[in-house]
């Protein structure tokens, strides 16, 4: 019997249903809607083939390996109490896609609507048949999800728009609480398997962290059952259709919340912290609900007051703490979802076929739709608590628990009276619901002229209807066996001895019933006028939930921003560079002061040469320093000379790899500053008046500054200072040859044992280079530097006052030698690079440096012979060489797969060729030369694109700029 | 020779932050410069400092302790590239700054000089 596969085929069959629904993506009807009743069917088929094993007490697992380490297996687990909720989600489900077939307009986009319904069943039936907490709570965020687009279907509409959003956030809020409380169980209870927890009661219950749990887990179940005071998303989800209400925000969904209180009785119930929280919000609700429902002119909104209060009914039971509350709380589950949903459907129907909803505006409805009428009296009757239905059998129950629990005579009073109260306003609401739409007189200028719907429409109505008489007339007999199971699961050994029958004498609970009843509907004769002419609830609506929220989503979303953007203006750079480096020393401090800086000075060690050079180094930096604001072509050179030095000082400590990169990086570094010089504005020293502001400014940054350096040099020095623990450069050391062919370790690292991560890096420098491009290319010179510089002006004026010459003479007599020489000199160049570029695996060289030596060339050649001269001489094509470079790199990578290794895993061997002798040649190499192709690439690229800038300057206006060109 | 690569460490990174500090765009772009040096000095001493001892092989089978520490080097070496990479666009967008604002304020306001 393939019994143990059962669980996940019920549980992803939905799933499955609602792809194939939502890639039908037809118009039509049909199709979706009968998918949706036939999976709803079979997984109710494949539930009941279950029964025999239910019935008999067994817990049906399904265990799916996943990430074991973390505890954290896919479980699937049916016991009793999870499989009456299965029949619940797959019987409604069939009866909603029924009704939805004929409820829903053919206009709207039906394969989304019933796809996200299946979704939704799938969700729901994960969070009753998990195993695990950690998945229950995933399940849980998805319902929450597909109930907020669910509520949303209708999206033009804004209160349809408020209302998802409404209840996305409180229930995903809860949510995200559920799951924090969930880690705190798990971690408890030393396993987050539901089995363990449940066997964990007693530890849980004397753990320190027992309250903070509670706490979190009560919030996730109150705000998805919408208990006080997270009710008020509830009445707005009513925009959602109708089929999506009865289903979820009747039958299923807001059971969520009461099905993880009744689930986790056993293990976080029975305390004076849970009697006290649960049964206290329960009875607020409870009687809130109650007392709302009945001034609401919205048949839906009566029915949606109303399912707070019966799910407050739900909650106080389990709060109640006996055995016996928790069996009445699950008949009442069962109970609630069968009349309510059948009501909400009775409330499409009267929607649909009357064109409003309006309790004031409805009335005599029951001329002309007799059977709809008589099945919503069943339904209302179940609600109100009247005999020989199944709502009277559950509220008997309750209203025996509240009479024998004992929390004390004041208490036991309170809860009495709120009881028979709040049935009272049940009685009310029910009779003012049934009477206003179906009885009295018959309305008049309805928009729709009211008949009876289809019958395939008042079908799932009546079967609801009919399972309402029936529980209520043979309990015993119809859901006997099944609540007994379900509770069976829940209690185990507490399992309490009750009785399902109609009549049990004349006991107190009957004539409590019968007061309820009474005044009920006393309630309803003498208050009927007032229920129609008030708009709002008296007293309550002052504190709506729904305001208040509304008021905090404000403050949190759009004042408290604006506030701290007021504060830290973000659009302030040199505030936020400030504040970073502020934090950056804060981080530093805070790391001194945990982790004492240890290392004793060592002055005998310092070489004097070093020492020297670095005095120039310092003086070069702080030179930089104060030169930048006034003479930037100093401060570029004096920055350069601490390039310099900070080059020399690789070569001097043992890395002549970084030397040759930071010697050539250097010189386009300049050249590229160089070229963008020209575009700067004027700057006299003198010319803006300083005011005390900018002393201030400048004092507190040269204090900031000095500590960041006294910080990051005694960082430096700790760190210099720190021994070396066995590292892994050791292992790049060892197999740098053998494993990569190539002496020289820093190449081999770069091209082979982490060539993924040049990869990275070449990426980034095409990316970087393709971005200066385009900004050059729309590039807008400010107006006062397009003309040319005043010292070009006066050289020009120069030479047009003097003879025989043609104009720019100079420049080409000041650069003629310069020019020859380094035209005949680029060939030796670029042959140099490609010698650094061969001998990169084996000796300090490399694709990089290879690569700026190249582009130094061309870049040489600009300078002596001028852009046109080059480019009509030279086809430079630096996109070519970017691209190229890119498909080396990463074709050398996929050619590995080739061989059945793994991406970029190199192979090497030597070839011996004549004249040059013996050659390694590794894949590495080829690499590399995709490395060496866009370094060649991006460089050229971006000094040519911002050379190009002055060479086309002459010929354009402001208006007419920049016209691409490589 | 730790002690005055520390100083200078120090010095380089102070000079940088006071000029990334500065209002005026060339200012910050020089400041970053220095900021990169004093940083990839800073990475490439972590390794401890070696004289006389590159990270090239002599012999296949050597002993691993007559060589430097390749890993610092590595890594700065790709980020002395990508420091390259970092300045040109900075410079291409401050230029563009400069063009769009008319002047050379990291705000692109020219307020406080």
């Amino acid at each position: 019997m393939p019994d143990h596969a059962l669980p996940s085929a019920i549980l992803c069959l939905p799933f499955a249903a609602a792809v194939a629904t939502w890639l039908m993506r037809e118009r039509g009807h049909n199709r979706a809607a009968w998918l949706m009743t036939g999976t709803a069917l079979l997984g109710l088929a494949l539930s009941s083939w279950l029964a025999p094993h239910i019935l008999a007490g067994e817990v049906l697992r399904q265990t799916i390996p996943w990430a074991g380490s973390l505890g954290l297996d896919l479980v699937l687990r049916i016991d009793g109490f999870a499989w009456l909720f299965m029949l619940l989600i797959c019987g409604i489900g069939a009866l909603v896609g029924v009704y939805a077939r004929y409820y829903m307009s053919p206009d709207d986009p039906l394969a989304r609507f019933f796809a996200l319904l299946l979704a939704f069943m799938g969700s729901m039936l994960g969070i009753v048949m998990s195993g695990n907490v950690i998945q229950l709570v995933f399940f849980w965020e998805l319902t929450s999800l597909f109930s907020f687009l669910l509520i949303g279907y209708w999206h033009n509409g804004a209160s349809a728009r408020d209302g998802a959003r409404m209840a996305l956030i409180v229930t995903s809020g809860g949510g995200f609480c559920l799951l924090a409380g969930m880690l705190l169980l798990g971690h408890v209870a030393g396993s987050y398997e539901l089995d363990a927890i449940l066997a964990a009661g007693d530890a849980v219950r004397a753990h320190p962290w027992y309250t903070p749990t509670l706490l979190l887990i009560l919030l996730g179940a109150f705000t998805k059952s919408a208990q006080f005071p997270f009710h008020f998303w509830l009445p707005q989800a009513m925009s959602a259709p109708t089929p999506a209400s009865a289903y979820l925000h009747s039958a299923t969904m807001v059971k969520a919340g009461v099905f993880l209180l009744v689930r986790f009785w056993p293990v976080l119930g029975g305390t004076a912290e849970w009697s006290w929280i649960v049964g206290g919000v329960g009875l607020v609700t409870l009687i809130l609900g109650a007392y709302a429902a009945m001034f609401e002119q919205d048949m839906k909104g009566v029915l949606a007051y109303s399912t707070i209060s019966h799910l407050g009914l739900i909650t106080m039971l389990v709060g109640l703490g006996s055995a016996l509350g928790v069996v009445a709380a699950i008949f009442h589950i069962v109970n609630h979802a069968t009349f309510k949903s059948s009501l909400f459907m009775a409330a499409g129907a009267v929607d649909h076929e009357a064109g409003t909803r309006d309790l004031r505006k409805l009335g005599g409805l029951r001329r002309v739709m007799p059977v709809t009428a008589t099945l919503a009296l069943v339904a209302g009757a179940a609600m109100a608590g009247v005999p020989l239905l199944n709502g009277f059998l559950s509220k008997e129950m309750f209203f025996a628990e509240t009479l024998a629990v004992r929390q004390g005579p004041l208490l036991d009073a309170i809860s009495v009276v709120i009881a028979v109260a709040a049935s009272a306003f049940g009685v009310t609401y029910s009779i003012r619901f049934v009477r206003g739409v179906f009885f009295g007189r018959m309305a008049t200028g309805l928009p729709h002229e009211p008949h009876e719907p289809p019958l395939w429409m008042r079908f799932p109505i009546g079967f609801l209807a009919l399972a309402c008489l029936l529980v209520g007339v043979l309990p015993g007999r119809v859901i006997g066996p099944t609540l007994r199971a379900a509770a069976g699961a829940v209690l185990g050994a507490q399992m309490p001895v009750y009785s399902l029958a109609v009549w049990h004498g004349l006991t107190t609970p009957l004539l409590m019933s019968v007061l309820a009843f009474v005044a009920g509907c006393l309630l309803f004769a003498s208050l009927r006028r007032r229920f129609d002419a008030i708009e709002t609830a008296p007293l309550t609506s002052r504190f709506s939930g729904k305001r208040i929220f509304e008021r905090v989503l404000v403050v949190l979303a759009a004042d408290l921003p604006q506030r701290i953007e007021r504060l830290y203006p973000s659009r302030r750079l040199q505030s936020q560079l400030l504040w970073i480096v502020l934090l950056a020393l804060l981080a530093g401090v805070l790391a001194a002061t945990t982790a004492p800086f240890e290392a004793a000075l060592h002055w005998s060690s310092i070489d004097p040469a070093f020492a020297l050079l670095w005095l120039l180094g310092a003086a070069c930096a702080i030179g930089a320093a104060t030169q930048a604001k006034f003479h930037r072509l100093a401060a570029l050179v004096l920055s350069g000379g601490a390039g310099l030095v900070s080059c020399v000082s690789f070569v001097w400590l043992s890395a002549p790899d970084l030397a040759a990169t930071q010697l050539l990086v250097e010189v386009v570094t300049t050249i590229l500053i160089l070229l963008g010089l020209r575009w700067l504005p004027k700057r006299i020293a003198g010319y803006a008046p300083e005011g005390w502001r900018q002393r201030f400014r400048r004092r507190r940054d040269i204090v900031i500054a000095l500590a960041v350096g006294v910080g990051v040099a005694s960082l430096a020095y700790a760190a210099m200072m720190h021994p070396v623990a066995d590292s892994i450069s050791r292992f790049f050391l060892e197999r740098a040859y053998t494993e990569g062919g190539g002496h020289n370790v820093v190449n081999v690292i770069l091209v082979d044992f982490r060539g993924f991560d040049t990869l990275g890096e070449i990426s980034v420098l095409a990316i970087v280079a393709l971005t200066v491009f385009a900004l050059l290319r729309r590039f807008r010179p400010a107006a006062e530097s397009i003309s040319a510089p005043e010292q070009q002006r006066q050289q020009t004026r120069l030479e047009a006052d003097g003879p025989g010459h043609a104009a720019d003479h100079s420049l080409t007599d000041y650069l003629m030698i310069p020019g020859l020489i380094i035209q005949l000199m680029a060939p030796v160049i670029v042959l140099f690079g490609m010698h650094l570029f061969l001998r990169g695996h084996d000796l300090p060289g490399g694709g990089f440096v290879a690569g700026i030596t190249v582009a130094v060339a061309l870049i040489l050649l600009y300078m002596a012979r001028g852009a046109r001269w080059v480019e009509s001489h030279l086809r430079v094509l630096p996109l070519r060489w970017i691209g190229a470079g890119l498909l080396l790199a990463v074709l050398t990578g996929l050619g590995s797969w080739v061989f059945g290794r793994q991406f970029l895993t190199s192979a090497f061997r030597y070839l011996e060729l004549p004249l040059l002798g013996r050659l390694p040649l590794a894949t590495a190499l080829l690499f590399d030369l995709g490395v060496f192709a866009v370094v060649v690439g991006a460089t050229v690229l971006m000094l040519i694109a911002l050379a190009h800038q002055s060479l086309r300057r002459p010929r354009q206006t402001p208006a007419a700029t920049a016209e691409g060109e490589g | 020779m730790e002690l005055v690569l520390a100083g200078a460490i120090g010095i380089l990174s102070a000079s940088g932050v006071w000029l990334l500090l500065r209002p005026r765009t060339f200012q910050v772009i020089i400041g970053l410069t220095l900021i990169s040096y004093a940083v990839n000095l800073f990475i490439f001493s972590i390794g401890g400092l070696r004289t006389g001892a590159d990270p090239v092989l002599h012999q296949v089978a050597g002993d691993v302790a007559q060589y430097t520490d390749p890993l610092p080097q590595a890594l700065v070496l790709t980020a002395i590239v990508i420091g390259f990479a970092t300045t040109a666009l900075f410079l291409v967008v401050l230029l563009t700054s400069r063009g769009l604002t008319g002047n050379d304020h990291v705000d692109g306001e020219d307020g406080t000089p």
